[in-house]
């Protein structure tokens, strides 16, 4: 069984102009160890799926469908049954990690805070445990930088410590939404890298959230390519990169900039902009901006099966499409 | 074809005097925010400025359109220096130099109609123009840059991300300027909508004959828009080339660094690539190392450089560098990778002790 089965996740938000649906009827799975990255623009619904996940959505979101964690439905949890999930079992990085620590209190105490609560350590078992856990993400003195505040270190650290308290707990699922989007190059390697190194050698699955198919190439090993609340393909990573099947994958890939293209050619471009989730459009949400859009289009695609590979695992697509045309 | 240089820059300097005293004692300190900058634009060019943030990329570009006052230096525009200028003389010459701002939706007035943001430069500096003129100018310039003419009533709020930048765009070009300085223009833009803006400003740049300046800290959108890159650390210039030179022959141990760590979108060559990842963090600008202000990331360092500061030279392929070691530290690196397939090496601790 798979550690997450999410089933027909839908989340909507009720907003003085109306229902905002942000995410439109999601199925995927996630085994143990796996790394799972969610891609799609902003809007796409990608952070608002984990958010439903964690039982964290703004007060006037409501999440329906089914989110099953080893077992467990955690939609309609009790926030007290939830928060001892949370931090234990799932843990969840964000994308700024400066404002996600606490401010008041040193990076020790912070740390410390979460085995004393979840795990019922004792101050001091709970100190070596942090200790050596910053030791794993790489940071060196790291008795020092226990006593630290998180405005005396800089984004990169700041980044490291909430991965190290996300881990604190051995978590069978860690959600990291954007975890370097707001930070340098040269540090999102090496915190890409890190991760890397966690998902081969943990058990921990991981669910990444980023708009950065650099990023999913080098980190996940599979994909779902999300674009106004709905899946609009998954599959392995390799099998994802190599042959697109959706006009919207193909579409993201394309409009990527390499830094290993020697001619200064024009970029290929994703004509208009992502829907108004207030009004989302009958049929393909899609088809608007896409190039090969046919009359068939004006039907809403189911997402099909299109391969079910030994190796690879299963692929999906929500297109009418059978092939895209070269 | 040698081109026309429009702009010329001559080691120019910008300093911030810092106070990191308590309530009772002043402690100053000086920032040198960009040190002793040369660079050239030529006529229709575009040259890309990459590097961290903290690194003065911005600051330089405020500084060559006088927005900062530099502390030392020349800019050089069309032979005439900027710096010399007063006030007024230098807020006219600034129909010829425009710049384009990194947050789209932050530089517009929220209170303004697209068509008056798009207006609002005319109106300064030819107030005499008549009504129906500027109306029939902005419209151009709105089709110029693929906006709708009937969205001229429109406030910002009403367009999304890419579009606000259209009519940041819009409004820096309406002026008919011969350089255009773009600071980040497209970081806070989705990679479906940075595409369509990068492609825009490069047909404009073909079809107005613009000078570039391209501003970014993604080198794979810099190297897609420019002809020569400059790759800028802690204020200092440390590498300028063309954009294959760069690319292929990176003759700045900083410039591979920053080469490295640019993730491909391709799952078999990301997980094949070699990373030598830098070693801690940016120093702290108030107290920069000796010598060399990159050796203390740098895997290449000696002792030597942290004596004296390196000049920016020129190597046998024509980049401009400033490293002592240009040109043996390719072959060290060469070296130690062709070790490494040999055996299994000792793993190195990415993280310097001491470094923060």
């Amino acid at each position: 069984m798979a550690l997450l089965e999410v089933r027909g996740l839908n989340v909507s938000f009720d907003t003085p102009e109306g229902v905002v649906h942000a995410v439109n009827g999601i199925d995927f799975d996630l085994e143990p160890g796996q790394t799972l990255g969610i891609v799609g623009e902003s809007g796409s619904g990608k952070t608002q799926t984990a958010l439903a996940i964690m039982g964290l959505l703004a007060e006037n979101g409501q999440a329906a469908g089914s989110v099953n964690f080893r077992g467990q439905e955690l939609l309609g949890m009790s926030a007290q049954e939830l928060s001892r999930v949370r931090g234990s079992k799932i843990s969840m990085i964000f994308q700024d990690p400066v404002s996600s620590l606490n401010p008041y209190m040193s990076v020790g105490d912070q740390l410390v805070e979460v085995l004393t609560h979840h795990r019922n350590l004792k101050r001091r078992e709970a100190r070596e445990r942090a200790v050596e856990m910053l030791r794993l993400v790489r940071i060196n003195d790291p008795q020092q930088r226990m006593r630290q505040y998180p405005h005396e270190l800089s984004g990169g650290m700041c980044q490291r410590i909430m991965i190290a308290m996300g881990l604190l707990c051995q978590p069978d699922l860690l959600i990291a939404d954007e975890p370097t989007t707001a930070l340098d190059v040269t540090v999102q390697s090496q915190i890409n890298s890190l991760m890397a190194e966690l998902g081969e050698k943990s058990s921990t699955a991981i669910l990444l959230i980023t708009h950065d198919l650099g990023v999913v190439a080098g980190l996940c090993d599979k994909v779902l390519v999300m674009y106004a609340g709905e899946i609009m393909e998954s599959a392995d990573v390799h099998r994802l990169f190599a042959d697109p099947r959706h006009p919207y994958t193909e579409g993201l890939l394309r409009s990527v900039p390499r830094l290993d293209q020697d001619q200064m050619m024009n970029l290929n471009t994703i004509p208009g902009n992502p829907p108004n989730l207030l009004e989302i459009p009958e049929g393909c949400t899609f088809s608007s901006r896409c190039k090969y859009a046919w009359e068939r289009c004006a039907e809403k695609p189911a997402l099909e099966l299109v391969d079910d590979d030994e190796e690879a695992g299963r692929r999906y697509k929500r297109c009418h499409l059978e092939e895209l045309p070269e | 074809m040698k081109k026309a240089r429009v702009l010329d820059v001559k080691d120019l300097s910008v300093h911030f005097r810092v106070d990191t005293g308590s309530m009772f004692r002043h402690d100053y300190h000086t920032i040198r925010a960009v040190d002793r900058v040369s660079l050239r634009v030529h006529s229709g060019e575009t040259l890309g400025i990459v590097g961290e943030s903290g690194c003065g990329k911005s600051t330089l570009a405020r500084a060559i359109l006088g927005l900062i006052r530099p502390t030392g230096g020349k800019v050089l525009w069309l032979g005439e220096d900027l710096t010399r200028l007063d006030a007024e003389s230098l807020r006219k010459k600034r129909r010829e130099l425009q710049l384009i701002f990194q947050d789209p939706s932050g530089s517009l007035d929220p209170r303004m109609t697209a068509g008056q943001i798009i207006a609002e430069p005319l109106r300064i500096f030819h107030p005499s123009m008549a009504r129906v003129q500027i109306r029939e100018r902005v419209q151009g310039m709105m089709k110029l840059v693929g906006l709708l003419t009937d969205q001229i009533n429109r406030y910002p709020h009403e367009f999304s991300g890419g579009q606000c930048q259209r009519i940041g765009i819009a409004r820096a070009l309406v002026l008919n300027p011969r350089l255009v300085v773009c600071d980040e223009p497209v970081s806070a833009l989705d990679v479906s909508i940075q595409a369509q803006i990068v492609n825009l400003l490069r047909d404009l740049q073909k079809k107005l004959q613009l000078s570039l300046i391209f501003i970014a800290h993604d080198l794979s959108i810099v190297r897609h828009v420019s002809d020569r890159v400059l790759v800028m650390y802690m204020g200092r210039v440390m590498e300028v080339a063309d954009r294959n030179s760069i690319y292929h022959r990176p003759a700045h141990p900083y410039t591979q660094a920053l080469i490295e760590s640019v993730p491909i979108p391709d799952p078999v060559r990301e997980r094949a690539r070699q990373q030598r990842m830098l070693t801690s963090e940016m120093p702290s600008p108030i107290n920069p190392p000796s010598g060399c202000v990159f050796r203390t990331r740098c895997p290449y360092a000696i002792d030597a450089c942290a004596v004296s500061e390196p000049k920016l030279e020129k190597d046998e392929h024509g980049n401009r560098v400033a490293c002592i070691r240009a040109g043996e530290w390719r072959q060290e690196a060469e070296k130690a990778a062709a070790d490494a397939e040999d055996g299994p090496a000792a793993e190195t601790d990415p993280q310097e002790p001491g470094g923060s």
